[in-house]
């Protein structure tokens, strides 16, 4: 196996997430990403599939998704519409299969990457219904007796917000990284990517005050990174300097970072002056 | 490279073992297929002759869950704690991979699972590697070397064995692990609200009830084909959640340390929105003949009435220490509270609701190794009773929607009781 996979330019890897990809590739074992919500679980399948040249298939996962609709959807109803009005050969059956994103995946002339996003929304069953077609790139559509088979076993991310445990079949067979909210050396490395230009001094404070933030206790939803590009983003736009983050009035355009009400009362509470008894 | 150094001496089982039998006697239970993942792992190269890309990627193959990341880089540091590096690969590879089936503490599921792999095969391809290595004579950029010559002569590496500098920033894989990173996720601490949450959702009942119904394709298909071809559509109703949950929670004195973590369980399961019904009281030390349904409006509802009301099926998770004087729980009026007098003891109330709901827990926010008391025992034997964690609100959840029928209830000894 020769394709090695070190990060691209937008997407920042740790050397440990480097390896891991690394090995997931060499070792033909799906890889689980878990990690909170805006660690890059999803852009990580991108910029593999950007860094070896190879094309990206999605499998958003809904939580009414079923695992046969990756493979392949048989549109019964149709065939039967057609048959009623009789403008179509209902004899060949092979015009009402559509493939999903797995049988895509296997059907590719290429080596793909595949990303199961959001594994964890479905059916606790769901996983479990995939291990087979995982482990043996193969499937046969029941319907016409074909059986669709991987030549080129494709790259499998499957990512998880951990909403849902998974079985413990599924979690022998794949192999598994936890992203770690970036800690304030690698978000310095992310925001940069994102504004070059930053005022060194207003980034620190901005920091400052999204890392204490985060620390806050119960907190429904902490800010991520996305919230904290969004927010920096807000403040450029007013024109608001390094003393400004913090004013009197709390924190500007702290909408952004935190969503829902309780956790902007928490937030609000956080940088007020303590009460003392 | 020198002989291996005492501490390796000393034990029988070489490093590999030690690092797969040290992490399942630490509650992580690493499957046979995960091991000899790991184990093809090292002899295809796919884990470079280093620590650090053996922490990393044997941590991926292992461990499935950033709770037990800690217990990894624990075990981790045991093993390889020195910075010793394992002087005897080949010897410990092979000896794993003739005799696996030695090993104990594995499940007849697991056994068979390790009996369909082909370890023939693995050891031929380990052997290969090892013979192409010895030609080749470069010793370094693999893992396996032989006799005499340094496991893993990479040009930078300490005398210790593990490479020093390059990426990661100069730390060692042993002292990485050793910093223990990883231990705000274990399991076994208590976590927040959506981690509560996740666990709670596993509370349900699911049926088929009302709502908007759902296209039913095999009966349509039926229907169209008994109907001639005619397409007639068949629709059914859709599963719902039908559990209904009623959390009772003691807000008494010895329970303000753990008031936060209370709140916490209440607003993720108040915030769930999952389930039929939630409902919620709250008591002081013990349940009497009243229940809270606000900690600040003192607006009360009869514990008889809801022992009328309610369905036998709904499920039941209390909440408290279990700790308080022993004439709270066995005497009439024994109630802390002025106002709250009762004839009936708060144990009589608690035997009550235990005989009524066929489905109850008892949550304890207190660590397990802290349950002791008179009081706590009492409780303890009249409720199934799991600690305040993740861990023991999942085996709570387990024991609540377990199939089967409920276990017996305990007799009352009105011996117990002071009148």
């Amino acid at each position: 196996m020769s394709a090695t996979w070190n990060g691209t330019a937008s997407y920042i890897a740790s050397p440990d997430l480097r390896r891991i990809v690394n090995a997931s590739i060499a070792l033909q074992k799906p890889l689980l990403i878990r990690g909170e919500p805006g660690t890059g679980k999803t852009l990580l399948a991108q910029s593999i599939s950007e860094g070896l040249g190879m094309p990206l298939l999605t499998w958003h996962v809904k939580s009414t998704t079923k695992a046969r609709e990756g493979l392949y959807v048989y549109d019964a109803v149709q065939r039967l519409y057609d048959s009623r009005f009789q403008d179509k050969d209902v004899s060949d059956i092979r015009q009402y299969i559509h493939f999903g994103p797995l049988g895509q995946a296997f059907r590719a002339p290429e080596r793909v990457v595949l990303l199961i996003d959001e594994v964890d929304k479905a059916d606790v069953e769901f996983p479990n219904d995939l291990l087979h077609e995982l482990d043996a790139m193969n499937f046969t559509v029941t319907e016409t007796g074909d059986l669709v088979e991987a030549t080129k076993r494709p790259i499998v991310i499957i990512s998880s917000n951990n909403e849902k445990e998974l079985p413990d079949a599924f979690l022998r067979r794949v192999l598994f990284h936890y992203i770690e909210f970036p800690d304030e050396a690698l978000m310095t490395e992310i925001v940069a990517v994102h504004y070059p230009q930053l005022d060194r001094e207003l980034f620190a404070s901005a920091m400052a005050v999204f890392y204490e933030t985060r620390r806050a206790e119960g907190l429904r939803k902490r800010p991520s990174t996305s919230e904290l590009v969004d927010w920096i983003a807000a403040l450029l736009a007013a024109g608001i300097g390094p003393d400004g983050v913090k004013g009197e009035d709390g924190i500007p355009f702290v909408g952004t970072l935190v969503k829902r009400e309780r956790d902007l009362a928490i937030v609000r509470d956080l940088h007020k002056p303590r009460r003392r008894w | 490279m020198t002989a291996p150094t005492g501490s390796t001496q000393s034990t029988p089982r070489l490093p590999f073992g030690r690092i797969f039998f040290g992490l399942r006697q630490a509650g992580v239970r690493v499957s046979p297929t995960e091991w000899m993942t790991l184990m093809e792992a090292l002899a295809s190269g796919a884990i470079e002759p280093d620590l650090n890309s053996f922490h990393a990627i044997g941590r991926s193959i292992l461990i499935k869950h950033e709770a037990h990341f800690d217990t990894w880089d624990q075990v981790f540091t045991a093993v390889f704690g020195e910075g010793e590096m394992p002087v005897n690969i080949t010897d410990e590879l092979l000896d794993w991979l003739e005799t696996p089936l030695e090993r104990p503490r594995l499940t007849g599921e697991e056994l068979a699972a390790l009996e369909q792999l082909d370890l023939e095969e693995l050891r031929k391809r380990f052997l290969e590697r090892l013979e192409e290595q010895k030609e080749r004579h470069d010793g370094g950029n693999r893992w396996i070397g032989t006799g005499g010559t340094s496991p893993f002569g990479h040009s930078g590496v300490h005398p210790g064995g593990i490479r020093v500098g390059g990426e990661g920033g100069g730390k060692t894989a042993a002292q990485v692990a050793a910093m223990r990173r990883f231990r705000d996720y274990r399991n076994d601490r208590v976590l927040d609200t959506r981690n509560l949450a996740v666990a709670l959702r596993k509370l349900r009942r699911l049926n088929r009830v009302e709502g908007e119904p759902e296209l039913d394709i095999e009966m349509t298909i039926d229907k169209t084909g008994k109907n001639a071809g005619e397409l007639e559509l068949a629709f059914q109703p859709p599963r719902k959640n039908q559990a209904r949950v009623l959390l009772m929670m003691d807000v008494g004195g010895s329970m303000t340390p753990f008031s936060r973590l209370v709140e916490t369980l209440f607003s993720a399961a108040s915030s769930l929105n999952h389930w039929k019904k939630f409902e919620n009281y709250f008591f002081h030390n013990c349940v009497y003949s009243r229940l809270f349904k606000s900690m600040t409006s003192g607006e009360v509802d009869s514990t008889a009435e809801l022992l009328l009301d309610r369905p036998r099926d709904t499920f039941l998770i209390i909440i408290g220490d279990a700790s308080m004087a022993p004439s709270e729980l066995l005497s009439a009026n024994g109630a802390i509270d002025w106002f709250e007098r009762s004839e009936t003891s708060g144990l009589v109330w608690l035997h009550r609701l235990r005989a009524h709901f066929s489905r109850c827990v008892w949550l304890n926010p207190m660590p397990r190794e802290h349950w002791r008391g008179y009081t706590l025992e009492v409780i303890e034997s009249l409720f199934p009773m799991f600690p305040l964690s993740i861990e023991g609100l999942e085996e709570a959840v387990e024991y609540l929607v377990k199939k089967g029928s409920p276990d017996p209830i305990p007799e009352l000894d009105p011996r117990m009781l002071r009148v």
